[in-house]
């Protein structure tokens, strides 16, 4: 077991991988871990594909390089699988969680990744709940699924100290209901 | 360590961190220059004030150059004056700079380092702060959001300190530790307030009962004496800042020495690193240490003035020392190993039993270029053998060349 759990997300420019790594490790600071997120430094363009990084520790975190070895990868655009080695670096014992409509079967066989992979189509989960193509956060509820690394009350928390005066109360209920639908989701 | 004071864990980013520090201190003005390369301290301390957190007066310039010159202006009047910047907006500073310094204003500026163009970039390395190195401020180097926080803090107590009474840049990696939400524990304000205390300028402009000038003209009659009581000044800044540190450490529990060694004492190879490349740099040194290897670090944290006799003394005897510059010098030694390369001169021409290590300069990351882990593990392991060429540059993650 690493001391550092590591995830690594995938996304397009504007699609809130940065935001997603950062509630992901908020929720886990509320549990007294060591934590780091950020994402990485391109041109920003909106788009554009992208990487963000989070890690959830028990001992002070003191490298700033990106995430090499992932115990988790998140795919949030899954047109990335085209373009994108989203498997760099992941080993087998590792977890491939793509957004798509595809089942794990599928992903599996277009990434070669033979450790556990799951899928969940975040993008509708999205839609049909906030009405925006936001798939960013129902994502961690995938990621609650698979790992148990952090508790769906913190990342409810989270979300909520992030959301609540900025969105109303109303969606940002809906933000969070698209997170425990993906958990129910996904497989 | 654990902290004296209460303190509360957030996740914030060093960007962050830095602006909590200034709505502790609540300076009385703050200039700032809002667009690129501006960074997130000012838009965060933007939101201190709009919310009505702080009491600062935020004078919004035109550019940098009237940003620092803003600073200068409130600082001669008596008011404690702040401002941040980055990048080019620190070259375009460069002139004021030195007035600040030559008037002996205190004013405290948090830089987020990153390069300078051409070609465009704005991404870490620490071109910005190097270009601005001898101007007459202090600087210290951060390697993460909490060292950011808090040398902010010992700043403002260092730059008003009556036997200092000099600007102070607090010096942060951008993006890597800027941008990077971490772990960050903030003091009560009470107690940093406290610290920090009150500014009470011993000559101020706008002290009517005690008339006094700023900047006036000095020639050939009297200019060089300024110069030589700021050369004074910065090199008696050192002991202040040790002072004021064990003072702060009182509050924080951490402490604020010259440079931090780290696992220093027995090591054969050492790498010499400033900033957040220090943090991957202790990784690695563990795992080569859990492997019985002798390595070890020295991070410089003051690097203005340079304690050249303690580095001297930290690096003499040691076998092999790479310094890791993230700044070029062109047609000079990198700004961090000439500094170094004189440290150990001095120690061996005053102790002549004394090795001097086999010593070589290494630039990496410029332009925001990732360092990782394995790349220092493989320098460390290279220098351990003591087979390489110390006549020449090494570079760090660069295409093409040879380490």
């Amino acid at each position: 077991m690493k001391e550092i759990f590591e995830i690594r997300i995938h996304g397009r420019g504007g699609q809130g991988a940065k935001t997603a790594a950062q509630f992901i490790v908020e929720a886990a600071l509320s549990k007294g871990k060591h934590i780091q997120s950020f994402p990485e430094y391109g041109p920003e363009r909106a788009g554009a594909p992208m990487k963000a990084f989070a890690r959830i520790s028990d001992v002070e975190i003191r490298t700033y390089a990106p995430v090499v070895n992932p115990d988790v990868v998140i795919v949030i655009d899954h047109t990335l699988l085209d373009s994108v080695d989203v498997t760099e670096g992941l080993n087998d014992d590792g977890v491939l969680l793509v957004n798509s409509p595809l089942s794990s079967e599928e992903i599996r066989k277009k990434t070669k990744f033979n450790g556990k992979c799951m899928t969940v189509d975040a993008t509708r989960i999205a839609i049909d709940a906030v009405g925006r193509n936001l798939p960013n956060t129902p994502m961690i509820g995938a990621l609650i699924k698979a790992t148990n690394c952090i508790s769906m009350d913190d990342i409810e928390e989270s979300i909520n100290h992030k959301f609540l005066k900025k969105i109303g109360e109303e969606k940002t209920k809906a933000t969070i209901n698209a997170v425990k639908k993906a958990y129910e989701e996904v497989k | 360590m654990i902290p004296v004071t209460k303190s509360k864990t957030h996740a914030l980013t060093g960007a962050q961190a830095v602006a909590h520090a200034m709505k502790q201190i609540n300076p009385d003005v703050v200039s700032v220059f809002p667009i690129t390369p501006q960074t997130e301290i000012m838009m965060q301390f933007s939101q201190f004030h709009a919310d009505g957190l702080v009491e600062t007066e935020i004078v919004r310039v035109e550019s940098e150059h009237s940003s620092m010159s803003c600073c200068v202006g409130a600082s001669a009047a008596g008011a404690r004056a702040m401002t941040a910047t980055s990048s080019a907006g620190l070259a375009l500073m460069w002139e004021i700079l030195g007035v600040a310094s030559g008037l002996r204003l205190p004013i405290v500026m948090p830089i987020v380092n990153r390069a300078l163009s051409a070609p465009i970039n704005i991404h870490g390395d620490h071109s910005d702060a190097m270009g601005a190195r001898d101007q007459g401020w202090l600087q210290i180097f951060s390697e993460n959001a909490q060292e950011a926080y808090e040398n902010t803090l010992l700043a403002v107590r260092l730059a008003e300190h009556k036997d200092v009474l000099l600007p102070v840049m607090v010096c942060q990696d951008g993006f890597i530790t800027s941008h990077c939400v971490q772990n960050l524990n903030l003091f009560e304000d009470n107690v940093v307030k406290k610290f920090v205390g009150d500014y009470n300028p011993k000559k101020a402009l706008l002290n009517t009962d005690d008339p006094v000038t700023y900047g006036p003209l000095q020639l050939q009659d009297y200019y060089f004496e300024t110069q030589k009581q700021r050369a004074d000044a910065i090199l008696n800044s050192k002991k202040i800042y040790l002072e004021l540190g064990k003072e702060l450490s009182k509050v924080t529990g951490n402490n604020y020495p010259l440079f931090e060694e780290y696992k220093l004492k027995d090591a054969d190879a050492v790498i010499v690193v400033m900033s957040s490349t220090a943090g991957n740099t202790k990784v690695v040194v563990d795992k080569l240490r859990k492997e019985g290897k002798k390595v070890g670090l020295l991070k410089p944290r003051l690097f203005r003035p340079f304690p050249y006799a303690e580095f001297g003394k930290a690096l003499v005897g040691k076998k092999y020392v790479a310094v890791l510059d993230r700044a070029e010098n062109y047609g000079a030694n990198a700004p961090l190993f000439g500094e170094v390369k004189n440290a150990l001169f001095d120690s061996v021409v005053c102790d002549e039993n004394k090795n001097v290590p086999k010593l070589k300069s290494y630039i990496f990351g410029l332009g925001g270029r990732n360092i990782f882990e394995s790349e220092i593990e493989d320098l460390f392991n290279l220098l351990l053998t003591g087979k390489f060429d110390e006549t020449k540059v090494g570079y760090i993650g660069l295409r093409g060349e040879q380490k």
